[in-house]
């Protein structure tokens, strides 16, 4: 690769971890916003105009904490544990495509860090490294609660997990591919995989759900039962990181929901519009680089109304059940995941027979 | 057994439906629920640039009225304070002097006339015992809140209504 590239791939990863961070932050001021809207309260409001500084104020509180390190807890593994969460939940943004290829210059720039072929294993691989986060914070406490919470975290991970892969193998027999980029450039304009795979996007965002600890499936914080879960002895910013890490998570989350099934940076007459402006301002170039910027807007919208889904689900539902969330997973999930991988499969092989 | 009454009704254990039991329609119903109240006007008030509009017969802090002349109603008749069920009100009565008509508008007055806020129940006998019209409860005033107890204890200086605003009321 080119000293010019290198550059380039180093800027474009530090903006995409920017964005990340700013936007995980930034959900929990629109979490705290939803939850009171649908509670008919007003919510922050006091920080900054209509609250928007309560994110800073909300790290300063933190950050001025007590550093509080149990005397019985293993200390490095203490540490490590909320570093491992946060570590594992900024790496998955990289495979993402936000946005298609710009021109500058002559040179072709792609809106994605990391191009590899194998995109969709590196999210899951990372994804399902997550719950070490947990699990060590949860041992390395020496409580029992945080253990309990640990454990249900695991456990649960390691079953959604399953149903999960499961509803993707669908997608993937669809597109034939498992780099992120050639799954969003196959969507293009409204052919989104959403409307091939409706039974598989449910699986998946129920799935996805329960991945990033979320309610109707945080059974692991449930502080009902288990007063906070894996991170019981967690206090500053520790306990931050820990947060931190499942808003960016559900970014991700987000974000490769919006990148499978809805057409990431695709939108409707995408290919019509080009070829228009092209048209009218006579410059390929710059039409395409138009509609490339478009697309990355469409990207970030499609985000933000997952993340509003999620948010909005939370304000919704009550918690399972941990049998009942057990039954979910392995007995209605995982079937109906490999019914719609049987399906997928029956609908391929008619149309290669018939067509 | 004979029913007492013909309300009541048999329960029926009935299966569910398998829309009922694949959960997502109900889901969707209770996401409808929560997006028609994140619309909805919120019932906050700004407490401290908004108070909320107090109800016309809400007992707040006393006050001992004036006349028309600007001279004080109460005549240390000690009604309130036999009326008063938590023994709030305590007051030593005096002579008026030759000179002080424009004071107090009757031969009598009260030289001290102490509430005691903590032990005050609002409940408004004193008002409908003064035969003079002079003790009210305001209907936009609270007793603040103080560090010390003998605080709680309001005398003439902060029970008496101002002169100027004899004039509007």
């Amino acid at each position: 690769m080119e000293s010019v590239d290198l550059i380039y791939k180093a800027i474009y990863i530090l903006v995409i971890f920017g964005i990340t961070l700013l936007i995980a932050t930034y959900s929990t001021y629109f979490e705290r916003k939803i939850a009171a809207f649908i509670q008919d309260r007003v919510g922050p409001n006091r920080a900054g105009p209509f609250g928007l500084l309560q994110p800073l104020a909300d790290a300063g509180k933190l950050f001025f904490k007590e550093e509080f390190i149990p005397a019985k807890a293993n200390k490095a593994l203490f540490i490590l544990g909320p570093g491992i969460a946060m570590l594992v939940a900024t790496m998955s943004s990289a495979v993402i495509p936000f946005g298609d290829m710009l021109i500058v210059g002559g040179r072709e720039i792609w809106l994605q860090a990391i191009e590899v072929n194998i995109g969709v294993l590196y999210v899951f691989g990372i994804v399902s490294l997550g719950v070490y986060g947990l699990m060590i914070g949860g041992w390395a406490s020496n409580n029992k609660f945080s253990l309990l919470g640990a454990i249900r975290a695991a456990s649960q991970n390691i079953s959604y997990e399953l149903a999960m892969g499961l509803s993707l193998i669908a997608i993937l027999m669809m597109t034939g591919s498992l780099s992120l980029r050639e799954i969003a450039e196959q969507q293009q304009g409204f052919n989104w995989n959403i409307w091939y795979q409706p039974l598989g996007f449910i699986i998946f965002l129920v799935c996805a759900f329960a991945e990033t600890n979320r309610t109707p499936f945080d059974l692991p914080e449930s502080e009902a039962e288990l007063i906070g879960g894996y991170h019981t002895e967690y206090g500053s910013m520790k306990l931050g990181m820990y947060l931190f890490a499942e808003y960016i998570n559900i970014f991700v989350a987000s974000a490769v929901m919006a990148t499978l099934y809805f057409g990431a940076y695709n939108f409707p007459f995408m290919v019509e519009l080009e070829a228009w402006l092209a048209n009218a301002l006579d410059n390929a170039v710059t039409a395409n680089n138009i509609v490339t910027l478009l697309g990355v807007g469409v990207m970030f919208a499609k985000i933000f109304l997952f993340i509003f889904f999620f948010m909005w689900v939370r304000w919704t539902l009550p918690r399972f059940r941990y049998d009942q969330l057990m039954k979910l997973g392995w007995q209605i999930l995982i079937p109906l995941a490999i019914l719609n991988v049987v399906l997928t499969g029956g609908a391929i092989l008619l149309k290669d027979t018939l067509f | 057994m004979e029913p007492l009454s013909n309300r009541s009704k048999k329960v029926q254990k009935r299966e569910m439906t398998f829309a009922e039991r694949a959960y997502l329609p109900a889901i969707a119903q209770g996401l409808g629920i929560t997006l028609k109240h994140f619309f909805k006007k919120k019932a906050t008030i700004n407490y401290p640039e908004q108070t909320r509009e107090r109800s016309d017969i809400w007992r707040g802090l006393h006050v001992l009225k004036r006349d028309e002349n600007g001279a004080e109603r109460c005549t240390a008749c000690g009604l309130c304070a036999v009326a008063c069920p938590a023994e709030a009100i305590t007051m030593i009565a005096g002579e008026r002097k030759a000179g002080e008509e424009h004071l107090y508008r009757e031969e009598k007055y009260a030289v001290t006339y102490e509430v005691n806020m903590l032990r005050c129940i609002f409940c408004g006998l004193c008002e409908e015992a003064c035969p003079k019209a002079a003790i009210f409860l305001q209907d936009d005033k609270i007793a603040p809140a103080r560090y010390e107890r003998d605080e709680f204890i309001y005398g003439k200086d902060r029970l008496v209504e101002p002169l100027k605003t004899t004039e509007t009321k």
